[in-house]
């Protein structure tokens, strides 16, 4: 067809049907000429977020998804507050209640559900309501302005119990009233719903269960809600929350096949291939579903048909379910009653007001009720629906994710060893990997930032906390929860950046001087600001700032490690990791005298001398001095080993000199001060025998120069080099590591590996500093240069001469001097 | 209860630690950046890290083990973390330390 773009009209105003828009427009944006109907006189918003409205948590503002400005924007036709009556599918054409009309090729019907009404005597009295629109919120708002009064909500289920949370945040006296013994029994298991019960008593709602409404009654108004035991509640608002009915009526009247909902097959056709539908009218598969998630993926599939790339299927969805009442932690998947053949993992913890329980059926979970403490649903959930067999997890699955396979990572963050493709927002389908992704290639640093690229968090919000995770993993640690500012410490509201930019716009020139400048709200910071700053400082002023010995932690103080039992470890420098019988006699003999208990290789090519008293440590560095060595700085956020292999000298395969490189490098860098500890590396040749590829400079020579790495981290987190360049000359390699090491100094934040430092500032930024720039390459490489003058005294040779002695001598042995009153 | 003398009061540094071995237990004297001295038990309430090495700030010091904060003028962990050392009368006098140990 030509000339003329086809039609696409949507009859239904509401979050599926919107969804299949916006997927459409990603996908073919220029197919079709679209009207849209809406009943509703208003734009399209987040349906599910009208409980935090009516609590006054939220504004209808802060809920809309599309204003008619969008629409206008996209060329959308919108026709708000009017409401389709026929459907003419022969003459495919739809005919609204203020008469206007349109035409279609293609037609979506997404008309939702609509609330059931119990047919009550006095079921329509004025002042009986029911829950599903942004004027129902509007009317009990209205309600309960009129100074407290009293609501009675029919129904406790999820929407019931949202409503009666609401109206009583707004200042109304609650009963709710539920026909069972147990509520949103469609959701949990008994357990878990007299815990809900209590906690919703605890805040002051009262509940009439099981009970049975007769009528309502009321001269005018509502007045009284009666029950069939004869028993009545007065009452000001009722509100029915007792199910939905999906709104077939205008499909039904035009002669579409309709069960419970509109029939469609797995593209969301219905049986007029001209018309296909969305949303909670549906019914796929014979289900129908009454929560987003599911109707997203229907959407998903139907835009893209539209779009016409003809390969999406709906196969139908499992959900999950969360209740949003703020501070109640409530999870529901699957088939949570459990059944024949089934088995049932519970734990409870009633003084945490904890409960949890998993069905699991043939080592399969099948269900899963988790009450109070709900930060494993995703994972649960997940496993449901990936059929993992949790047989070898059965002992210790209940107690989280944060407990199963983590090795010391303690229970930081359940969200780490979600797979890829785990779903973390079960409304808007998007999976881990989806919202790393868009973390690391679009800059994201905060929630609304991913809210916003991915719709992450965006519909209920009860993913935030794992988004929140995420974002904190894939930043470093950095991400902060709502602007993009994160104080160093809770002694002080500025960051890191502003700290070091304050240092040095302002000269500031001590500790006391910048929490004095920057107002600190303590006297002397804490653990964590004082050696942060005690390094900016010394970084701003090379030469000039007097280290404060206090401020830093104790292995940079005695220079050592400080192992558990209180002693010290020994590590000397050993160039390269090339040593001599003659330096390796000198070790031996002091490992001797000072009847060290353990000699270890380290990981980095040199020796440990480990198991040393702290009063020994001066003397058995002055020994080592004596034989020439210097400290290896094993303890420090500084330069630590410069990993080399054997190279050209001896390897068949060598390219260059990868022992003399490292050794060069070593010389040049050793003893600098960094925001942690780095580590360098020369592989002779792409085999790369010293690992260069994970650490944080890594040289890998070839035959025609030498690959420059960057970035790497072989630790907690193992993370391969990115490769910065490739230069000619061993002048070169020292001049481009001196000047990233000095960015490195002076832009990471104290604590932050290059590793981390690189994904938050990205690559980039790093190679314009370092291999663009040629002139600021050399300013760095001199800066650098400058402060090492500064640095390269050895610390051991320092102390071995008498300095910090009170550091290494216990205070004298004390001895009584008096005996004080009766004792 | 008897005192003892731990040498020249100026011997612990501000906001730094010292050692001191009495009545057969290691015990650490501080002092705070303001000047005030206390003592505690060597041996952090966490895994018996010695609190002498680690970093003082306020009136708390912060274990060089696994960064637990002691509070020094009660010897008890601040939270959330759970425990308590002993804590022993620090005082000058006559520019001398002085430290007072409770009876065996
Ligand atoms: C001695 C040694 C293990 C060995 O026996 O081989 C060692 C021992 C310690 N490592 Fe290590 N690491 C040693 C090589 C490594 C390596 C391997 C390497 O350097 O090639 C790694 C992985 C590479 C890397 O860093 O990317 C390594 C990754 C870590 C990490 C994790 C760092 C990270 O960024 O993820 C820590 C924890 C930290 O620094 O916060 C750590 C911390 C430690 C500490 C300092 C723990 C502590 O705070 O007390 C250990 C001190 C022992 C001591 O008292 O001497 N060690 N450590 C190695 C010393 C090398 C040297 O000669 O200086
Ligand atoms: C208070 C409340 C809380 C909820 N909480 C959650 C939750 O936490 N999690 C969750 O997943 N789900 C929740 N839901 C359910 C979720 O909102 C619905 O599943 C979802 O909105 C259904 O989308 P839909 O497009 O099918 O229907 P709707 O969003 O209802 O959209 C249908 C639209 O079509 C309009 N319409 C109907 N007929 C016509 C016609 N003939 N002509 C023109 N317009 C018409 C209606 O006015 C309506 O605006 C909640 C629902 C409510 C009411
Ligand atoms: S040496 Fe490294 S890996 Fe080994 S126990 Fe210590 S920190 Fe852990
Ligand atoms: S021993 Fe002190 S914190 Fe662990």
């Amino acid at each position: 067809m030509t000339g003329r773009k086809r039609r696409l009209v949507l009859v239904g105003n509401g979050m599926a049907g919107m969804r299949a828009i916006e997927e459409l427009l990603a996908l073919a944006p220029d197919k079709y000429d679209i009207t849209v109907f809406g009943a509703e006189p208003r734009g399209n918003y987040n349906r599910i977020l009208l409980s935090p409205v009516l609590a006054a948590e939220k504004t209808p503002d802060d809920i809309m998804l599309n204003r008619p400005e969008w629409y206008a924007e996209h060329g959308i036709e919108l026709r708000a507050g009017s409401e389709v009556v026929r459907l003419e599918r022969g003459r495919r054409r739809v005919v609204a209640a203020d008469g206007r009309d349109a035409s279609y090729d293609r037609l979506i019907l997404a008309t939702g559900s609509n609330p059931i009404v119990l047919p009550l005597p006095g079921s329509d009295l004025p002042g009986v309501l029911s829950y599903r629109d942004l004027d129902d919120v509007d009317r009990m708002i209205a309600a309960s302005g009129r100074g407290g009064g009293r609501a009675v909500v029919i129904g406790g289920g999820l929407l019931g119990l949202e409503a009666a949370y609401g109206l009583q945040k707004r200042g109304m006296h609650v009963t709710v009233v539920h026909l069972t013994e147990s509520l949103m029994e469609r959701q949990l298991d008994a357990a878990a719903a007299a815990l809900l019960k209590r906690n919703l008593e605890q805040r002051g709602l009262e509940f009439r269960m099981p009970a049975q409404t007769s009528s309502i009654e009321g001269r005018g108004r509502v007045e009284t809600v009666r029950f069939a035991d004869g028993s009545a509640l007065p009452a000001d608002l009722v509100v029915m929350a007792v199910g939905i009915r999906p709104n077939v009526a205008l499909a039904e009247a035009s002669g579409l096949p309709c069960d419970r909902g509109v029939l469609v097959d797995d593209t969301m056709q219905t049986f007029d291939p001209a018309i296909y539908a969305v949303g909670e009218c549906v019914q796929h598969r014979g289900s129908c579903y009454g929560l987003v998630a599911p109707l997203f993926e229907q959407a998903k599939v139907l835009a893209n048909h539209l779009a016409e790339l003809g390969i999406a299927r709906y196969r139908g969805s499992q959900v999950s379910t969360k209740l949003k009442v703020t501070g109640i932690d409530l999870f529901s998947a699957g088939e949570f009653g459990g059944g024949d053949g089934t088995e049932e993992l519970t734990f409870q913890d009633p003084a945490r007001g904890v409960y949890k329980k998993l069905v699991v059926d043939k080592g399969r979970i099948r269900g899963a009720v988790l009450y109070g403490d709900t930060i494993d649903g995703a994972w649960y959930f997940q496993m449901m629906r990936d059929g993992t067999d949790i047989t070898s997890l059965r002992e210790s699955v209940l107690f989280g994710q944060a407990h199963i396979g983590d090795s010391g990572r303690g229970g930081a963050d359940a969200v780490t060893a979600l797979p890829d493709h785990a779903e973390v927002c079960g409304c808007n389908g998007v999976s881990k990997g989806a919202i790393v992704r868009a973390i690391s290639a679009k800059n994201l640093f905060t929630l609304d930032d991913v809210r916003a690229h991915t719709k992450a968090s965006s519909s209920c919000g009860s993913c935030t906390g794992l988004v929140e995770q995420l974002l904190a993993n894939t930043l470093g640690g950095d991400y902060s929860e709502a602007p993009a500012k994160k104080p160093m410490c809770p002694c002080t509201i500025h960051t890191h950046e502003e700290v070091r930019q304050t240092i040095t716009a302002y000269s500031l020139k001590t500790i006391p001087a910048v929490m004095a400048f920057l107002e600190w709200k303590t006297p002397d910071g804490c653990h964590k600001c004082r050696p942060a700053l005690n390094f900016y400082l010394l970084c701003a002023w090379p030469g000039e700032y007097r280290d404060d010995k206090h401020s830093r932690f104790i292995n940079e103080r005695a220079h050592g490690n400080i192992q558990r039992d209180g002693t010290y470890s020994v590590v000397p420098r050993i160039w390269g990791g090339v040593t001599s019988p003659s330096e390796l006699r000198a070790i031996a003999d002091v490992a001797e005298k000072y009847r060290v208990p353990t000699v270890k290789i380290t990981g980095g090519q040199r020796l440990d001398l480990l198991g040393v008293r702290k009063e020994d440590l001066p003397r058995m560095w002055a020994d080592l001095a004596a034989a020439g060595f210097v400290s290896g700085h094993a303890y420090g956020k500084a330069l630590r080993t410069v990993k080399t292999c054997v190279g050209k000298e001896w390897c068949r395969f060598g390219t260059q000199d990868s022992t003399g490189l490292g050794i060069r490098l070593e010389r040049m860098s050793w003893g600098s001060w960094h925001p942690h500890k780095v580590k360098l590396a020369v592989s002779g040749c792409p085999r790369n025998c010293a690992e260069a590829t994970i650490k944080d400079f890594g040289v890998v020579c070839v035959d025609s120069g030498y690959e420059l790495h960057v970035g790497g981290n072989g630790g907690i987190k193992v993370r391969t080099t990115d490769f910065l360049c490739k230069v000619g000359t061993e002048e070169e390699v020292l001049e481009y590591c001196g000047a990233f090491l000095q960015l490195y100094r002076e832009e990471a934040r104290y604590l932050e590996r290059t590793a981390p430092w690189i994904e938050r500032v990205g690559l980039e930024h790093v190679r314009e500093r370092v291999v663009d720039d040629a002139g600021g390459r050399r300013a760095l490489y001199a800066r650098f240069v400058e402060s090492q003058k500064h640095s390269q005294v050895d610390p051991w040779a320092e102390r071995a001469r008498g300095g910090d002695a009170e550091e290494f001598t216990p205070l004298p042995a004390a001895a009584p001097v008096e005996a004080e009153g009766m004792s | 209860m008897s005192s003892i003398d731990a040498g020249p009061a100026d011997g612990v540094p501000v906001r730094g630690a010292r050692v001191l071995k009495a009545g057969g237990i290691e015990i650490a004297v501080f002092r705070t950046g303001d000047g005030r001295l206390f003592a505690l038990r060597d041996r952090c309430p966490h895994r018996e890290g010695p609190l002498s090495q680690g970093l003082v700030h306020g009136n708390c010091v912060t274990c060089p083990l696994h960064e637990w904060v002691i509070d020094l003028t009660t010897g008890e962990a601040v939270g959330p973390d759970e425990g308590r050392t002993d804590r022993f009368d620090v005082w000058e006098e006559g520019g001398r330390l002085r430290l007072r140990l409770p009876d065996e």
